[in-house]
């Protein structure tokens, strides 16, 4: 770990994949393909990143990199101070992964071996394993199917058995790909709501890599997006949020069901449905504060609130700005 | 905290827990487990049938009585099938490459090879073993041998280089299944291949065989070369005498080959993928 | 009858894509070729070259390369249906309106023929290379043994239909493949000729259909049926077994259907 508090560092990272391509009748053609390009990237100890990209964009092939699965054509990965290339095992020692779709837990054995299990592979001294497991089996209410085999479980205990079973060796660094896929709305919060709790108290850096937006903006202090192999975003998630969709919305419930549509300097309305009317004004032309008072001054208002731009439009304007 | 390495011991003892686990979750499916064992045993029984059989038809095969020819079949069976339970589950690898879940065992803190091997322990593959060390024992008992302890160290010897060997040949066969999957074929008929032909006395085969058994894979010395000494034969067919000895150093070489085509396995993987 | 020709095509199309696995499978096959054969060498060297049975040691020989030759026909024990009975795919098969045990043997027959083509030629030509193989000049021995080739084929596939079909009450069908495996390599000749059995165990033999799979033709090829008599009745046995199997896979698939209704698979 370098002394200023970075765990994660990708310099000039890039890697290439031969794929051979049938070209004509007989032959086959050697084709190259960039999946990571010449990406650089720094995570702070402790920070909650999200990591994002449409499919192929080279989501999985980073994260590979980084957890010591694939070796970098060219450029530098340094993770919790140690090369993936050349030290794997140390380095496994000390990150945690989730993968979404795929379980490492022990499919026959009731929830609560695999956890025992885990203490062998990881060597994880007993008090401390056992420390470790009851806060997280209380954060995470699992008391109930510790005895159940996993293959019984339903997918949000499953998923709150991997998240246990990945943290249970207390490492530095936690990786999840796509750890909300398939969850009902009440696990989902769950699940952030285990992220956020330990990434606060136990500063575990965390990058996650996932498709639902919401995640990203309920977790993530931190965004990088990705695409075609280049760091396209990286910033806070409002910063880019601002930048890419410098829009808010005022939703006023007037008295008057068959008021005419307001007229509202710096801001046009945008819909009308009997008494509700959206009013959307730019960052830079007004404020809410501003509009809501003009509304206010003009009609008899019941409601209102105000709506930002939803992160999926945030996040479809950058995926389309860069294809 | 830098973790120091494995003791021998702890290693032992992380197979024993990892593999236990995995019976104990074959256990819960107690009836296929036990038909499968004891299927096994009696099957295997057929197999040495077909030598009785031949020695119905003559009394001596090129030279060897039918105890002498079970004390080879005994060898490397056991050396075979001790390698079968311990260390072919490796060959599995291509299914965990292709559902993508050998990258769960890389970013485990141990190698792949040896999570290959717990993983997918199979007990019930011991029945196959249990008839060999029987068969093993019913020829020594029926065969006049003087024991004295250097032929009790050959034959200890030969057991474990023989398994030793036949594991090589697994892993290095296996590892060949990172390039082309039907490799995996290949392989098969090295393993089962050397182990059906070490059955035999070697002079049975022609002179190229011979020597495809004892320098390329080396299943010559699991249960030829050593019988030799312990049978007070001397037909090391035009190999010097001293032959007799030396499956350690069968052992260690193919095991150095085993583990040069594994890493080699592991890094091509490493760096491409698939 | 075009739509059975359809469905033996398709799957002789689909097993031709298998180029590597079918290089891999010869390879093999011509491994155990040799150590089949080097040890039968020694057997009837042993034994002076005195022949066993009117068999002598080139017929031997060429009874294991020819067993090799045998081998995609006689050693799968199991059809893709035991995989779709497992995983419970099967009830679209069943509520096909075409005859089940027919397109199987369809497809099964397809398979064969790409096979045949490579894994079977090649071991043959290897061991007529290296070794002193015996074939018939005979005509008519050559028809006798198409003849025989096809019903072995046809006991082969109704065999693996049945055991295919024990999916349905085992689930489990890796153990009976195996030890299903076994029993027919041993008692078809596969490994060594039934010829040489003692003559107690060649009468248990005779009781089963596998030999039906394998020894009988190469027999007839071997020439040993030489005369009508004698390969009428050779021929007949097969016929019988053929028969025999046929109508007790379509039993076995009543019943299996009945199951599969009766309880929602």
């Amino acid at each position: 770990m370098s002394g200023d508090g970075i765990i994660i560092e990708l310099g000039d990272v890039s890697k290439e994949f031969v794929v051979y391509r049938r070209a004509g009748r007989l032959r086959r053609e050697r084709v190259v393909m960039r999946a990571v390009d010449h990406v650089s990237l720094t995570v702070g100890a402790g920070e909650l990143v999200g990591y994002i990209g449409p499919n192929g964009a080279g989501k999985s092939t980073t994260i590979k990199m980084l957890t010591g699965i694939l070796v970098p054509s060219s450029g530098l990965v340094r993770v919790a101070g140690v090369d993936p290339q050349r030290r794997r095992v140390e380095l496994a020692q000390r990150i945690g992964v989730v993968f979404g779709q795929r379980s490492q837990l022990w499919w026959d054995l009731p929830l609560i071996d695999s956890f025992d299990l885990l203490r062998h592979v990881y060597r994880v001294p007993a008090a401390r394993h056992a420390s470790n497991l009851a806060d997280f089996v209380s954060l995470l209410e699992m008391a109930p199917f510790l005895d159940t085999p996993v293959r019984s479980l339903s997918l949000g205990q499953r998923m709150r058995g991997e998240l246990c079973a990945a943290l249970l060796h207390d490492p530095a660094i936690l990786y999840l790909d796509e750890p909300t896929i398939g969850l009902d709305v009440v696990s989902k919060a769950r699940v952030r709501e285990f992220l956020a709790s330990i990434n606060a108290s136990r500063g575990v850096t965390i990058v996650l890599t996932t498709h639902d937006l919401a995640d990203v903006e309920r977790l993530c202090s931190r965004l990088v997006v990705i695409d075609h192999g280049r760091v396209i975003e990286d910033g806070t998630v409002a910063s880019i949020r601002s930048r890419y969709a410098g829009w808010r919305t005022v939703v006023v419930d007037l008295e008057d069901a068959s008021a005419p549509p307001l007229v509202v300097p710096g801001a046009t309305v945008e819909r009308v449905d009997g008494p509700r009317q959206w009013l959307r004004f730019a960052r830079d032309s007004t404020t809410a504060a501003a509009v809501v008072s003009s509304v206010v001054a003009q009609a008899r208002v019941l409601d209102l609130s105000i709506e930002d731009p939803d992160i999926d439009d945030v996040v479809t304007r950058i995926y389309t700005r860069s294809s | 905290m830098l973790p120091r390495r494995r003791t021998v011991r702890e290693w032992l003892h992380l197979y024993l827990v990892l593999a236990g686990a995995r019976v104990r979750a074959d256990w819960q499916y107690r009836t296929s487990f036990v038909l499968f064992t004891i299927t096994q045993f009696a099957i295997t029984f057929l197999d040495f049938l077909l030598i009785v059989v031949l020695f119905n038809r003559v009394s001596r095969l090129a030279g060897w009585s039918l105890a002498e020819v079970a004390f080879l079949y005994g060898l490397s069976g056991v050396a075979f099938f001790v390698a079968d339970v311990f260390v072919s589950q490796v060959e599995r690898v291509s299914v965990y490459v292709r559902s993508g879940r050998f990258d769960s065992l890389l970013v485990r803190p141990l190698g792949p090879l040896f999570q290959l091997a717990t993983d997918d322990f199979a007990l019930r593959r011991a029945g196959k073993l249990v008839q060999a060390c029987l068969v093993l024992g019913v020829a020594i008992a029926a065969l006049d041998i003087e024991w004295t302890l250097l032929r009790v160290a050959v034959v200890a010897m030969a057991i474990v280089a023989g398994t030793v060997i036949f594991s090589a040949v697994w892993i290095g066969g296996v590892a060949l299944t990172f390039w082309a999957v039907e490799a995996q074929e290949v392989v098969n008929s090295f393993t089962y291949g050397g182990n059906y032909a070490t059955q035999y006395p070697l002079g049975v085969f022609a002179a190229w065989v011979r020597h495809m058994l004892t320098f390329v894979v080396p299943a010559a010395f699991v249960s030829y070369y050593p019988a030799l000494y312990v049978l007070g034969r001397d037909d090391t067919l035009g190999l010097p005498q001293s032959v007799r000895f030396l499956s350690p150093v069968a052992a260690l070489a193919s095991a150095m080959v085993a583990r040069w085509l594994w890493s080699a396995g592991i890094r091509h993987y490493r760096s491409t993928g698939s | 009858m075009r739509l059975w020709w359809e469905v033996a095509r398709r799957s002789f199309r689909r097993h031709s894509t298998y180029r590597a696995a079918t290089y891999a499978g010869v390879f093999t096959n011509t491994v155990f070729g040799f150590i089949k054969a080097y040890v039968l060498i020694a057997v009837f060297a042993s034994r002076g070259g005195a022949p066993v049975d009117g068999m002598d040691v080139t017929d031997a020989v060429t009874f294991a390369w020819m067993g090799q030759a045998f081998y995609v026909m006689v050693m799968l024990t199991y059809l893709d249906l035991a995989e779709l009975i497992r995983n419970g795919d099967v009830v679209a098969e069943l509520y096909r309106p075409r005859d089940l045990q027919a397109w199987w043997l369809a497809a099964d027959v397809g398979r064969l023929g790409y096979q045949v083509l490579v894994r079977s030629a090649v071991p043959t030509v290897v061991g007529a290379v290296f070794f002193h193989l015996r074939f018939p000049s005979s005509p008519g021995v050559w028809i006798a043994f198409a003849v025989s080739f096809v019903m072995a084929q046809l006991v082969c596939f109704a065999h693996r239909f049945i055991v295919s079909l024990t999916t349905f009450w085992l689930l489990d069908y890796r153990a009976t493949q195996q030890a299903a495996a076994v029993v027919v390599a041993f008692f078809s000749g596969m490994l060594v000729p039934v010829t040489l059995f003692p003559d107690w165990l060649q009468a248990v033999a005779r009781f089963t259909p596998y030999p039906s799979m394998m020894q009988t033709p190469v027999e007839v090829l071997l020439g040993r049926h030489a005369g009508w008599a004698d390969s009428a009745a050779a021929l007949g046995s097969q016929l019988l077994w053929v028969v025999v199997l046929f109508a007790a896979g379509r039993i076995v698939l009543a019943a299996a259907t009945r199951k599969v209704v009766v309880q929602g698979g």
